[in-house]
């Protein structure tokens, strides 16, 4: 009989530690309350009955409104490519890593220096991400800087969009971004109800840590929950700087902040998706900084992922990722860890993949490499199939001495299911890699960016939604002083 | 207790952040009718300076080094009314206007340097984060302040350190502050290039920066 496969789940709390956690977070909204800097949020809770202080723009939600508000949102979301054709289901076991997003820096590989992205890094990064395997989603993970700041926000989602199938997590860094934004995303889909029916993007959204949500973040949240977009709530406490310095007591926090948003984009448009998000930080006392990389950064995210899956939501986090400046063994390592520990929890929606040096800077390279990590996660959670009924003893059958496994027809039959085969991971004897060229992981990737990105199947959106973007974009652009657009590369490759 | 002894509880209730017996030991000495001055120079200030020691040797984090300075300045708030108008040697009575530039929400270093200056004697006046530059001069010529501390903590927000600095050419009021600026996307070539007097990497850093330039 078909024993069942596990699907591999680490948890770090007790049903205890959850009550207690949800528990204080609650009393913490209803007594201490979060600044809401948006009118309109204020306004929405006043309406549904909660206490609010216009004067301290402050908030009191009360227990009963915030689970009413968990009632009505959806625990499954289904994100759909740019074709509409490709779905993937967020809020159960399944994960799906994207790169990191909003980096400021590109790592360059030739100069080994941090350096400002321009139009057509922000297309290469585009279009490999959409040939790499394991990375399902994409992101607007690099800011350009060749278009007006007023409008880096819009062009990353433009590019985006133009270069890649896969579905996109991106965000606004101004109110006025949405509407060009959500006219490119309408415009792909056809309709608004067909966007609202089949999402390609996430916003992402930051509440500012301790206990409040800023002006542009809540309008994001606004507009996102009447457009049938999901919002990914992403709170973000530094252990002992913005939230207490102990897991439990930036747990508290973490939950508070991100239910408030969630109660938000309830009231704004009851029923919208909303992903449970993060992106805190174990902050380091003696070097000021928050380290992606640290294991206790990755608890933070284990945990609260664990209390989003008992509330049955769908989950994110900023994992796999490091704080290193260079691809080196610290990249690996944490990356690797980080990656590893994010699939185990169940991390429906992973940030990370290509980042580095605390998530200002992008890297091909990198993202290359993480490629292979993610693919290792993947294989992982999987989990231990049982292939065929008896697992091994009719193998054994007339076992002798001379009997091999490599030529077996079972072996052939399963191999390509069980074992999984990385691209640039060094798997040589030694002397084939000496007769190789003996090439470093840095080295390999570097070559399999530039193979993947010469690949001639093309990425590029069909012509007409091309067009229809390109004026949405030129007319955004224009109002902000450069009615002119960067120039596209033609080929990406160089 | 003799004087000794109440200098070395003086240094070690900063040296351990302990804010309430700071001001205790403070009030005892004015109470006791010590020069409020000495008894900066002689108990607290030895304190203030091992703990910025610990620090560089790397013993001393930041939440030390915060419970430090907060003692510190628990300590000069009750001694500084009482210098006298003659005896003002020290860095103290420089006024300094600190805040985090416009379009920036970060506050925790600028914060740190605050404490940290005011413990090493100076006047802070610290307008918070978010800080229209207009403010920052506004603040300065009217306090009268000799320092213009300008922290930024994103690549977008720094330029307007540089525009600070360029308003004051402007205005032709650029000889009378001292700018310093700081963040984590600064550096000195960054300092350098847009004109400003100093580059603080940290508090720490700041606070020499600052002194050196009285």
């Amino acid at each position: 009989m078909q024993k069942k496969t596990i699907r591999p789940i680490f948890n770090l709390l007790s049903p205890e530690m959850i009550e207690g956690i949800l528990g204080e977070a609650y009393i913490l909204m209803e007594t201490v309350g979060l600044f809401l800097e948006n009118r309109e949020a204020r306004a929405l809770f006043r309406d549904a009955g909660a206490r609010v202080d216009e004067t301290e723009q402050r908030v009191f939600p009360k227990t009963e409104l915030v689970q009413d508000a968990l009632s009505s949102t959806p625990s499954r979301i289904t994100m759909w490519d740019r074709e509409g054709e490709q779905s993937y289901n967020l809020g159960a076991d399944e994960v799906f890593f994207n790169p990191g997003s909003a980096a400021v820096t590109l790592l360059d590989h030739r100069t080994g220096e941090q350096r400002r992205a321009e139009t057509p890094d922000v297309v290469r990064f585009a279009i490999l991400t959409d040939r790499l395997p394991h990375i399902a989603f994409q992101s607007t993970g690099l800011i350009s800087q060749d278009v007006p700041q007023a409008v880096s926000d819009s062009y990353r989602l433009y590019l985006g969009l133009l270069f890649s199938r896969k579905p996109i997590v991106t965000g606004t860094f101004r109110v006025e971004s949405f509407r060009p934004m959500l006219d490119m995303l309408t415009a792909i889909r056809g309709g608004p109800a067909e966007l609202a029916d089949k999402p390609l993007a996430i916003f992402d959204a930051c509440p500012s840590p301790a206990l409040k949500w800023s002006h542009l973040t809540t309008q994001s949240l606004i507009d996102c929950a009447r457009a049938g977009i999901p919002s990914e709530l992403i709170s973000m406490g530094m252990t002992g700087a913005t939230s207490p310095v102990t897991i439990t007591g930036t747990l508290v926090q973490h939950v508070a902040e991100n239910l408030c948003g969630l109660t938000v984009c309830q009231l704004a448009g009851r029923g919208a998706p909303v992903i449970f998000g993060g992106s805190p930080s174990s902050f380091d006392m003696r070097k000021g900084t928050t380290p992606m990389g640290a294991v206790e950064t990755m608890m933070i995210d284990a945990a609260y992922t664990q209390i989003a899956r008992f509330l049955r939501l769908p989950t994110h986090a900023y994992m796999g990722l490091s704080d290193s400046k260079l691809n080196d063994s610290q990249a690996g390592l944490e990356t690797g860890i980080g990656a590893v520990l994010a699939a185990l929890a169940g991390v429906n929606v992973i940030s990370g993949p290509g980042m580095l040096d605390f998530e200002s800077c992008q890297s091909l390279e990198k993202l290359v490499i993480d490629n292979e990590i993610c693919g290792m996660a993947l294989r992982l959670i999987q989990g231990v199939t049982q292939r065929d009924d008896p697992m091994a003893l009719n193998l054994f059958e007339g076992f002798t001495r001379e009997t091999q496994f490599l030529s077996m027809p079972h072996t052939r039959r399963w191999y390509r299911e069980e074992h999984w085969f990385p691209e640039i991971i060094d798997r040589d004897t030694h002397d084939a890699w000496a007769a190789a060229g003996r090439a470093d992981m840095g080295s390999r990737a570097s070559a399999r960016v530039d193979a993947l990105l010469a690949e001639t199947s093309s990425t590029l959106c069909d012509a007409d939604r091309g067009q229809q973007l390109q004026r949405i974009m030129q007319e955004a652009s224009g109002l902000s002083g450069a009615p002119e657009l960067p120039a596209l590369p033609a080929d990406p490759a160089r | 207790m003799d004087n000794r002894d109440l200098m070395q509880g003086m240094r070690q209730s900063v040296i351990s952040g302990d804010r309430a017996e700071a001001e205790r030991l403070a009030r005892l000495a004015l109470d006791l009718g010590l020069d409020p001055l000495d008894v900066l120079e002689d108990g607290f200030s030895p304190g203030i300076r091992e703990v910025g020691e610990l620090w560089n040797k790397g013993e001393y984090f930041l939440p030390e080094l915060i419970a430090g300075a907060e003692s510190m300045k628990a300590a000069m708030r009750v001694l500084q009314p009482e210098f006298s108008e003659n005896r003002t040697g020290l860095a103290s009575h420089e006024k300094v206007v600190i805040g985090t530039v416009e379009g920036d929400i970060h506050d925790i270093g600028k914060s740190l340097v605050a404490s940290m200056l005011s413990a090493h004697g100076f006047e802070v006046i610290d307008l918070g984060a978010d800080v229209k530059l207009e403010r920052f001069i506004e603040t300065a010529e009217r306090e009268n302040a000799r320092f213009i501390c300008l922290s930024a903590l994103l690549t977008t927000t720094m330029t307007g350190q540089k525009r600070l600095l360029d308003m004051l050419h402007d205005r032709g009021l650029r000889g009378r502050f001292k700018v310093l600026v700081g963040g984590a996307p600064v550096n000195a070539d960054w300092a350098a290039g847009i004109g400003a007097d100093a580059y603080g990497e940290n508090a720490m850093a700041a606070v020499q920066a600052a002194k050196s330039l009285v």
